[in-house]
């Protein structure tokens, strides 16, 4: 404050000295200002040329942007061609691919580059050879039916045997085909009633699967429905056939 | 008695004069002792209602034929000549000269003499009247006592029908509805049958009117839709199907077929709906909880929910009592093989109906909510199952069919009259319709399998 206060005193003063001596004598008019020389051009500037992503998978896309200030024209190479100064361009580079940026401008050139880099994914291992059966295979080979008595859903003393040979299947299935899921179908014959029988298959469904999982096979590899009597294997009023349907099937589960 | 009443029918003229000296004797054999008997004989039509009043006629005759409330008199007995509208008639009793040959028709007293011994008369004529057809149909009283022609009408109406095939079946069933009305008979006129039908390839939800005509799909998912239900007020119907991969209950309009909206619990296994009497609630059979199917009460869109058994055995087929709203019948395998069980709304006061011998399944209450119907392989191999009605109270059955297939499913019909069930014969299972005591028994279906009848009420 007290600073500002000085330096208008101080202008004051020396505008004084200054009007006092025009009076004094008649000076010539001064001359023109000098023609002032034009400013050295100012060259283009590319405030940025990026592409993103700058790394992609062969048949992806990048996208290049750019802004350029000062330039008349604006090109990129690798067949772009000229572009406004401020831009993007989706570009698909099938190999890894440096794109030049050219900017020109009265005060010159202007140049930028980017590159984006393209790995070509190996392609996929050539199909294994079928060195066994598959998981289909054993899934429709080794993974046998368990049957059951009429009205009854418990396994009976005699499919021991065929539940272990079941479970070590599927332990197989699962430890070749991590991703692979088990459907238990319960089914039931033609004799008790549809709506009784629905509930019936679920339980055998759900006793098959109970049996698995104490014999070791994973509890979340396995998915249980029932059919109830509505996927009869056979339609023949014989004991042969009924014995057939009352039945835990195995399939891949959707 | 019984031969005098077969040698009526043998000695045909002259046996009416037998008859007379036996006047007390009801000259007929009848299917239902103790009911009236009535004489309607075929309608005729003119102009353009000439083609279409044989469909009226039979009709008229199916529908008062299967009901247990009267009995139908032969038209073999009835006189040549036909009065076809109340002018026609004649009261009064004919002067025994008169009386010496058979019997004139235009006589209102001669329908109650021997051979026809009707107590009662329906006539009437069909004609067309701009562009509809028009049925006149009266129905009198043939008891000696009526001072006038006027006293003994009970009822005259005209019934406007389309002018087509569908429109004299309509008709028809309105005069018989109205004919039966006097005998405490209710109209089964806009109820329907959902029922389950493999015809287009595979289990989809159908429907047809209460007589078999009009069937239609009401499903097409190609996949395994069945147990069909129906709720009381006449809108929906509720049933079990494999669309989604695991069987699940659904609910449509029956109307527009539109689905409506149900939650189902995470099971493997949701499935047998029964609706309370004012259509607002459910309970069904899910295995939500592990083990067996269990029973499980809800709002109609699956909110709501609460577990009403705990028995450990398959619980299945509920069925709600639509008189009381508060007990139910279902199918159970807590002692063995299933039989049906009696409980409280709250899944208590458990009581087993059946006997325990044979497999009992598909309970069905009758509108009055005194007896059920089920299926029951009593003294059969498995598998056979014939019909049977309890009473509910003193738990005695009646058997309604043997030897005539494997028969399932009951269902009453809203009149407590008739019942509809599936009877396979053969290959293939087709929907029937029967009295509530086991006689006039027609089938309704034809085309594929046809199982799991459900009677609809009529839309309220």
């Amino acid at each position: 404050m007290r600073r500002r206060r000085l330096t208008l005193t101080l202008s004051s003063a020396l505008m004084l000295v200054v009007a006092a001596g025009c009076h004094k004598k008649a000076a010539p008019p001064p001359p023109p200002p000098p023609q002032a020389a034009p400013p050295p051009a100012a060259k283009p500037v590319v405030n940025f040329f990026t592409a993103e992503p700058d790394t992609i998978n062969n048949g992806q896309p990048s996208s290049l942007r750019w802004s350029v200030t000062g330039a008349n024209t604006v090109e990129v190479d690798n067949g772009i061609g000229q572009v406004s100064p401020d831009g993007r361009r989706a570009v698909y580079p099938t190999s890894t691919t440096t794109y030049n940026l050219t900017a020109t401008g009265p005060g010159g050139t202007a140049t930028a580059s980017t590159t984006i880099t393209v790995s070509t994914p190996p392609p996929p291992q050539p199909a294994p050879q079928p060195q066994g059966p598959t998981v289909q295979d054993i899934l429709a080979k080794q993974v046998q039916d368990i049957h059951f008595d009429y009205d009854k859903s418990d396994i009976r003393a005699g499919d021991q045997p065929v539940l272990q040979a079941d479970a070590n299947a599927l332990k197989q299935i699962f430890s070749m085909d991590s991703n692979f899921i088990v459907m238990v179908e319960g089914h039931c014959d033609e004799r008790g009633s549809a709506e009784y029988n629905l509930a019936l298959g679920d339980r055998r469904a759900a006793a098959t699967k109970d049996a698995l999982v104490a014999l070791g096979v994973p509890a979340d590899k396995l998915k249980t429905i029932s059919y109830g009597k509505e996927r009869p294997l056979c339609t023949d009023a014989t004991e042969e056939c009924y014995a057939r349907n009352r039945r835990a099937h195995f399939s891949a589960a959707q | 008695m019984r031969i005098l009443t077969v040698s009526v029918l043998l000695f045909g003229a002259f046996g009416w004069l037998l008859a007379k000296q036996q006047s007390q004797i009801q000259g007929n054999i009848v299917a239902h002792p103790g009911k009236p008997l009535i004489a309607v004989p075929d309608f005729r039509g003119s102009g353009a209602a000439a083609s279409l009043i044989s469909a009226f006629n039979s009709t008229v005759a199916s529908d008062l034929q299967s009901s247990p409330l009267i009995n139908l008199v032969p038209k073999t007995v009835y006189p040549l000549q036909i009065p076809q509208q109340a002018s026609d008639l004649i009261g009064g009793v004919a002067p025994p000269s008169a009386r010496a040959v058979n019997p004139q028709g235009n006589r209102l007293s001669d329908w109650s003499l021997p051979p026809i011994n009707a107590n009662y008369l329906g006539i009437g004529y069909g004609a067309e009247n701009k562009g509809m057809l028009v049925l006149f149909g009266w129905f009198y009283t043939t008891a000696p006592n009526m001072p006038s022609l006027q006293q003994a009408q009970v009822f005259g109406k005209v019934y406007t029908a389309s002018l087509d095939q569908t429109g004299a079946v309509d008709a028809g069933h309105r005069y018989a509805a109205d004919i039966l009305a006097q005998f405490g008979g209710k109209s089964l006129v806009g109820t329907r049958i959902v029922f389950v039908s493999d015809r287009t390839g595979s289990k989809e939800i159908w429907v047809m009117n209460w007589d078999g005509t009009e069937q239609r799909e009401l499903t097409h998912y190609r996949s395994i839709s069945t147990f069909p239900s129906a709720s009381p007020d006449g809108r929906t119907v509720a049933f079990t199907t494999y669309a989604a991969g695991y069987p699940a209950i659904q609910m449509l309009s029956i109307d527009t077929g539109r689905k409506l909206p149900f939650y189902n619990q995470r099971a493997s296994m949701n499935a047998f709906v029964t609706f309370t009497p004012d259509s607002k609630n459910i309970i069904f059979s899910s295995t939500l909880a592990g083990g067996s199917a269990q029973l499980y009460m809800a709002g109609v869109n699956g909110s709501s929910l609460h577990r009403l058994t705990s028995s450990g055995a398959i619980e299945v087929e509920a069925k709600i009592n639509p008189k009381t709203g508060a007990d139910l019948v279902d199918v159970s395998g807590r002692t063995g093989l299933p039989q049906i069980y009696h409980m409280n709304m709250e899944g208590a006061d458990v009581e087993r109906l059946t006997a325990g011998t044979g497999e009992a399944t598909n309970p069905a209450w009758n509108p009055d909510g005194d007896h059920i119907a089920f299926a029951w392989t009593r003294g059969f191999e498995p598998g056979n199952y014939n019909i049977f009605v309890m009473d509910v109270a003193s738990k005695q059955t009646t058997q309604l069919t043997a030897n005539e297939g494997r028969n399932e499913n009951p269902g009453w019909a809203p009149d407590g009259a008739h019942i509809v069930y599936a009877s396979k014969r053969g290959r293939q299972s087709q929907i029937w319709v029967m009295n509530a005591d086991g006689t006039g028994k027609h089938p309704l279906t034809q085309a594929g399998s046809n199982e799991k009848p459900v009677w609809v009420n009529a839309e309220q």
